[in-house]
């Protein structure tokens, strides 16, 4: 059947629909995780002994959590701090998910790129910022474009599948890093296993106390991936090979290639995240160093529809739930885990909105004549 | 060919005025059929007349949305495939519905499992039923072959025993010959009529009209979801047939001209492929296409062409041999090196190698060309000069579309194709490549391609066309070579050929040998 | 770290004694060690008995991990609610199973499967991306019992015990040269054991039942079982429930009888080791059993060499390897074969496609 005859036009559909259309979804899904969220507390009240059963923690608990993240100039800059690894680790996965490659590796690269930016910091320590602070990164974002080439090189060669290499990585880098620190890089005498600092090489604050410059480098890394997703062949090549890898053979692209390029610069960027906790928090390594950011670049890059400017927004919404979950667990008892849980459900209900769509009628709320647009938030990749 | 004789039964299948709509288009529009125990009834029409609509709600896919379906004289509802399998319909599929790692007695048995008890199944009993239904319509198959291993024409039979086995009254066969040689379409006609003196009734799909001329008792031909007429083979041809399929006097040939061949661009030589599980595919051929010139490639589908395309163009390693393009060898170099050689591709797959559906038609329309000047400075994109070149491909090529930022998935099939066309034929080339340029589409697409290939072959381009429409292929050549094997048995000149010649090599490889042993041949 | 005893090592000794040496030492630990192996193969091969199932039915699952998790959380938290309530019994005679730890089996299986039944929804019903599914729900489960774990090990309940290992008898185990089989096999928990079980049942059924036969047509081409009559959606449903079940007795397994509390955690990534076991099986029962043992092999060897390292050079050698990069060797394996070291192996054709039917009938 051709049906080549373009339909009537119609009508354009007023700004307040319009915008409704686009907003409804994700404040929807966040008004329900809120609610789950505040049941969860509620039944764990419940079943957790020797607890006096109240039924305002809920309000208590999101009050301190919204006090926490924005409540004063100084939370709002801890946001602002964590919410910028989260940046980077957003865009990494962001990026391999438009190749159609699942880097669940973000956590390794993360490690590895803290690990490259403490061993050269610590080197470099002592040299003049202006040398010390750029090597210390390269290092670190070198290091994590290293972590992320492995299951890169192995994909392309051999087929292996990035998901569980990758996470089997994370697995390795929390082992060698649990090595080195306890090993050669041990300030000796020390009671417990921790480096040097990385003195020079640490990241200048500019905004309060603890606001690093990473606060300015997550917009720009953002808009670098967006140009190079969007302005240029290599961005087109990536999106190509995400979309249809057969095609994109047909075209001459190089996919082996563009599998491996594309999960070392994700790789990178996890470095890069790493490295901002690193040379912009704590500027030194102890064994156990680690932290969410790894999962929660995964929450953030889906949340962000996969589109790198999206991510800014995805990431403060984690990074602030982050900075407020302290004050959350001081003011209303309640574990920082919780966060992992709200994010795990809005992630849930945005999986799930095709069927919120139908719920709220906002399937004839379209605006373009495009094809209907995959309800996953990743083009199908079979495994 | 049976004739009723004496009392009128009932039809063993009737259907009557069925509707069915889809959102945009009414595929079928008060359909009638009757179908008689015994006869073999075929069903003609064009790619999307509705012949394939009608079975679905035949067979449960799909549920009309008025009128009837009779079985013997009795109205029923059909639930679904079981449904329509428990009433004794069955349905062969035009795309083989089998599943390649399993046995023949597996995809048999699978939803019609013959149980020893509620568990387990019953191998042996089903190894004997299997055994004695080939034996009875005349051919003996191995019911633990790996169906992926066996050639297309036995997995056509393993596709009727599934519906024999269920005791199928009606079976639907839809073109069940697409991919079947000359010969072994006699065979499976052999198997029909046999099916047929039994008392099974047969619903043949198909949009060829010589078999449907040489193998119903009784056609019925659908245009755009209505039946357009009733025929008796006697009563009819080739060209009644035609002009009701499609509804005005056609042309059955595009009026080719005369082709003025200069030197030779593309030449071949001893080259070899295997394809994807590393099977030899294409066995030593040699080839010559001059400019100016159209060389096609007839053979039944499967004996090497698409590795033989793939192996030229760089999309495939040749395992041997070597390939030179006017005088300079270009064996095994990239798809790019290709294009950039002046080779353009066509190829068979347009959705998955052609297009990439969830990009703008824009961006489709540079797909081979995003990297070099004017569509790209360096790393930059230059999106100026790649939406000016698309309107004005657009224009070019007629292809309907609302603007060029949609995307390409929401083309039509032929408008899709043009698209393709656009890209590769809008520039100076030295070789073309098709593999099957206009399956699927419509008669307007059709010509429309065909004319613009007979355009780049006066203009001087060398073209290389492989199809399995061996019309299309008699239609458009200067010269034909016969695949069999994996090799070029025969090179023929085209406007002389002779359909039943080319046939019979595509099926035989030329060689020549007694009838037994041709038989024994066909059916392995 | 001194590199030197590993440079004197590898300059002193010939390349094949090494070879040698490493060979007679696991020949010796194995034997030994053989019921710990096939203990620490069981929520390997059980959770592989997962992925097998889903993958043959065309679903992928990464969220094995995760249903494991909160398997092992709810057999460890029931325990704790249920014990007093008949009394903390003692251990019974036979595995040492009480009533509560029976309860807490059921429980641990019917939270898998109410997690898979979330997968299955997400990726069967709404043809969510499936990758992206078993993900939300490792994320999810992380968090939730993270978060429960906080609030309740404050008070440090006391859980209701764990299964206690069934000891052969002396004659078997002293046989000689097939002693340790039996030692191996015997000398395990219920879960363990019932993992031996359903590895062959499993076997049995995929390949010579009627449901392993639909259940295979429709992981290579669901098309081709609609036709046939065959509810695809359905029976990927009923099979991604199925796999949940093997995925509940795994996390069972390390909360009620490896050890009888929880860690944050504590799964250690055995849910995508047992995916590796499952290609590396070739999508068999057996073959993923197999996988499982030969893991478990490698995590116990890299358990002994901290302990027990042999002698000589080759000990010198393993020795000062840090200690901590013994404990990633499961996962460096996992890695190898996944990239086809050992052999490429092809799974079911439509694994991980989605699946829409052809026309709403």
């Amino acid at each position: 059947m051709s049906a080549s005859t373009p339909s009537a036009p119609r009508p354009q559909p007023g700004l307040v629909a319009r915008a409704w259309a686009r907003l409804a979804i994700p404040l929807v899904v966040t008004v329900l995780a809120a609610l789950v969220g505040a049941a969860i507390i509620l039944v764990s009240e419940l079943l957790v002994p020797g607890v006096e059963f109240s039924w305002t923690l809920p309000i208590t608990a999101y009050q301190a959590l919204l006090e926490g993240a924005l409540g004063s100039p100084e939370a709002i800059v801890s946001t602002l701090a964590n919410s910028a690894p989260l940046v980077f680790g957003g865009l990494a996965v962001a990026f391999a998910f438009k190749a159609g490659l699942f880097n669940i590796g973000v956590q390794g690269q993360f490690l590895l790129g803290a690990l490259g930016a403490v061993i050269v910091g610590v080197w470099v320590a002592d040299w003049p910022p202006i040398l010390a602070i750029p090597l210390a990164t390269l290092a670190g974002i070198a290091a994590g474009a290293a972590w992320g080439f492995i299951p890169g090189f192995l994909k392309a060669v051999s087929g292996a599948h990035e998901v569980v290499s990758t996470i089997m990585l994370n697995y390795i880098a929390v082992a060698l890093l649990a090595a080195l620190v306890s090993g050669p890089l041990k300030v000796p005498g020390s009671p417990s296993p921790v480096t040097f600092d990385v003195g020079n090489a640490a990241w200048p604050v500019i905004l309060g106390r603890i606001g690093h410059i990473g606060i300015i480098l997550a917009p720009l890394a953002a808009a670098f991936v967006w140009w190079l997703l969007r302005r240029t062949t290599w961005g087109f090549q990536v999106r190509a090979v995400g979309a249809n890898p057969d095609a994109a053979r047909y075209a001459g692209m190089r996919t082996k290639r563009i599998t491996i390029g594309t999960m070392a610069f994700s790789g990178a960027l996890g470095g890069l995240a790493g490295t901002c906790v690193l040379l912009g928090v704590t500027h030194t390594m102890t064994s156990g160093f680690g932290t969410t950011v790894g999962f929660d670049s995964i929450a953030v890059a889906l949340l962000a529809g996969s589109e790198p400017l999206l991510v800014l927004p995805a990431a403060l919404l984690f990074g602030g739930m982050r900075a407020g979950a302290g004050l959350m667990q001081i003011k209303a008892g309640i574990p920082v885990e919780l966060v992992d849980v709200l994010q795990a459900v809005i992630l849930l209900f945005l999986v799930a909105s095709p069927v919120l769509r139908r719920l709220l009628h906002l399937n004839t709320a379209r605006n373009e004549p495009a094809t209907p647009r995959a309800t996953n938030m990743v083009p199908d990749v079979p495994v | 060919m049976t004739e009723p004789t004496g009392t009128t039964l009932a039809p063993a299948l009737e259907m009557r005025g069925i509707t069915k709509r889809y959102p945009g288009v009414v595929a079928c529009d008060g359909i009638n059929l009757q179908v008689r125990p015994g006869e073999i009834h075929a069903l003609l029409g064009e790619n999307g007349a509705g012949k394939t609509t009608l079975m679905n709600v035949l067979y449960g896919l799909a549920a009309p949305d008025e009128g009837e379906i009779l079985l013997d004289g009795r109205s029923v509802q059909i639930a679904g495939p079981s449904d329509a399998i428990a009433r004794g319909i069955n349905m062969v599929h035009q795309h083989f519905m089998l599943v390649p790692v399993l046995t023949v007695a597996e995809n048999i048995l699978l939803g019609e499992e013959t149980m020893a008890n509620p568990v387990f199944l019953d191998r042996k009993e089903a190894h004997r039923r299997i055994a004695e239904l080939g034996r009875r319509f005349g051919f003996e198959i191995d019911p633990d072959a790996k169906v992926g291993s066996l050639s297309v024409g036995w997995q056509q039979r393993v596709e009727i025993l599934k519906a024999l086995y269920r005791n199928a009254r009606i079976l639907v066969l839809d073109e069940p010959t697409a991919v079947l040689t000359p010969q072994e379409t006699e065979e499976i006609f052999a198997v029909l009529r046999r099916l047929a003196a039994e008392g099974h009734s047969i619903v043949f799909i198909s949009h060829k009209l010589y078999e449907v001329l040489e193998i119903a008792d009784r056609i019925t031909v659908i245009r755009r979801g209505r039946v357009v007429g009733e025929r008796r083979p006697a009563e009819t041809n080739e060209d009644d047939l035609a002009e009701l399929m499609v509804g005005r006097e056609v042309q059955l040939t595009v009026d080719r001209g005369t082709s003025h061949p200069a030197a030779p661009t593309l030449h071949v030589s001893g080259l070899a492929a295997s394809d994807d599980r590393g099977h030899p595919m294409v066995k030593g051929v040699d080839l010559e296409v001059r400019a100016g010139e159209i060389f096609g490639i007839a053979g039944v589908a499967g004996n090497g062409q698409d590795e033989l395309v793939e192996a030229i163009v760089g999309m495939r390693r040749p395992t041997a041999g070597s390939v030179t393009l006017d005088g300079v060898d270009v064996t095994g170099r990239s798809p790019r090196g290709m294009n950039e050689a002046g080779v353009s591709y066509v190829p068979a797959d347009r959705h998955r190698f052609g297009l990439i559906l969830s990009f703008p038609v824009s961006d489709n329309l540079v797909l081979t060309s995003y990297y070099r000047s004017p569509y790209a400075r360096g790393i930059l994109r230059q999106r100026e000069a790649i939406d000016r070149d698309a309107a004005s491909a657009i224009a070019r090529y007629d292809i309907r579309t609302p603007s060029a930022n949609v995307d390409a998935g929401t083309l039509s099939g032929g408008n899709q194709q043009k698209a393709v066309v656009a890209r590769e034929f809008d520039r100076d080339l030295k070789l073309l490549v098709l593999d099957q340029p206009t399956r699927g589409l419509d008669v307007g697409s059709i010509e429309f391609i065909h004319r613009q290939v007979i355009a780049k072959r006066d203009a001087g381009t060398a073209v290389l066309l492989v199809s399995a429409e061996l019309d299309e292929v008699l239609e458009l050549s200067d010269r034909i070579g016969v695949m069999y094997g994996g090799q070029i048995v025969a090179v023929i000149d085209g406007p002389t050929a002779d359909k039943n010649a080319v046939g019979l090599l595509m099926a035989t490889g030329g060689a020549e040998r007694d009838p037994a042993a041709a038989a024994e041949e066909a059916a392995g | 770290m001194d590199l030197t005893p590993l440079l004197d090592g590898l300059y002193g000794i010939p390349l094949l004694g090494i070879l040698f040496q490493a060979i007679g030492y696991l020949v010796a630990a194995i034997p030994s060690n053989g019921s710990n192996i096939l203990n620490q193969a069981t929520p390997l091969a059980l959770a592989a008995l997962c992925g097998v199932v889903c993958e043959r039915s065309g679903v992928v699952n990464i969220g094995i991990e995760g249903t494991m998790l909160i398997s092992a959380f709810t057999a460890w938290v029931v325990g704790i609610a249920v014990n007093p309530m008949f009394g903390n019994p003692a251990p019974g005679p036979v595995f040492g199973a009480t009533l509560p730890l029976l309860i807490c089996v059921v429980a641990a299986v019917a939270v898998a499967i109410l997690v898979s039944a979330l997968h299955a929804w997400l990726t069967i019903s709404l043809r969510a991306n499936q990758i992206i599914s078993g993900t939300i729900i490792n994320i999810f489960a992380f968090g939730i019992t993270g978060y429960l774990d906080q609030l309740i090990s404050k008070s440090s309940p006391a859980g209701a015990g764990s299964f206690m290992a069934f000891t052969p008898p002396e004659a078997l185990v002293n046989l000689p040269v097939v002693g340790w089989i039996f030692a191996m096999f015997l000398n395990q928990g219920p879960l363990a054991m019932s993992m031996i079980i359903l590895v062959i049942g499993l076997q049995i059924w995929l390949f010579r039942s009627r449901w392993g036969l639909r259940t295979r047509a429709v992981g290579e081409h669901p098309r081709a079982a609609e036709t046939v009559g065959i509810d695809v959606l359905r029976l990927r449903f009923r099979n991604v429930l199925i796999g949940g079940v093997f995925a509940g007795l795994a996390g069972a397994w390390l909360t009620i009888e490896a050890t009888n509390s929880f860690q944050i955690g504590m799964t250690a990534g055995r849910g995508f080791i047992a995916l590796a076991a499952m290609i590396m099986g070739r999508w068999t029962p057996l073959g993923a059993f197999g996988s499982a043992i030969l893991f478990a092999v490698f995590v116990q060897v890299s358990q002994l060499i901290k302990i027990a390292p042999p002698e000589g050079d080759l000990g010198t050698i393993m020795g000062s390897v840090p200690a901590q990069l013994w404990d990633a060797l499961p996962y460096i394996l996992t890695i190898v074969i996944l990239a086809g070291v050992v052999g490429r192996s092809i799974p079911p054709a439509a694994d991980g496609q989605p699946y829409e039917r052809e026309a709403a009938a």
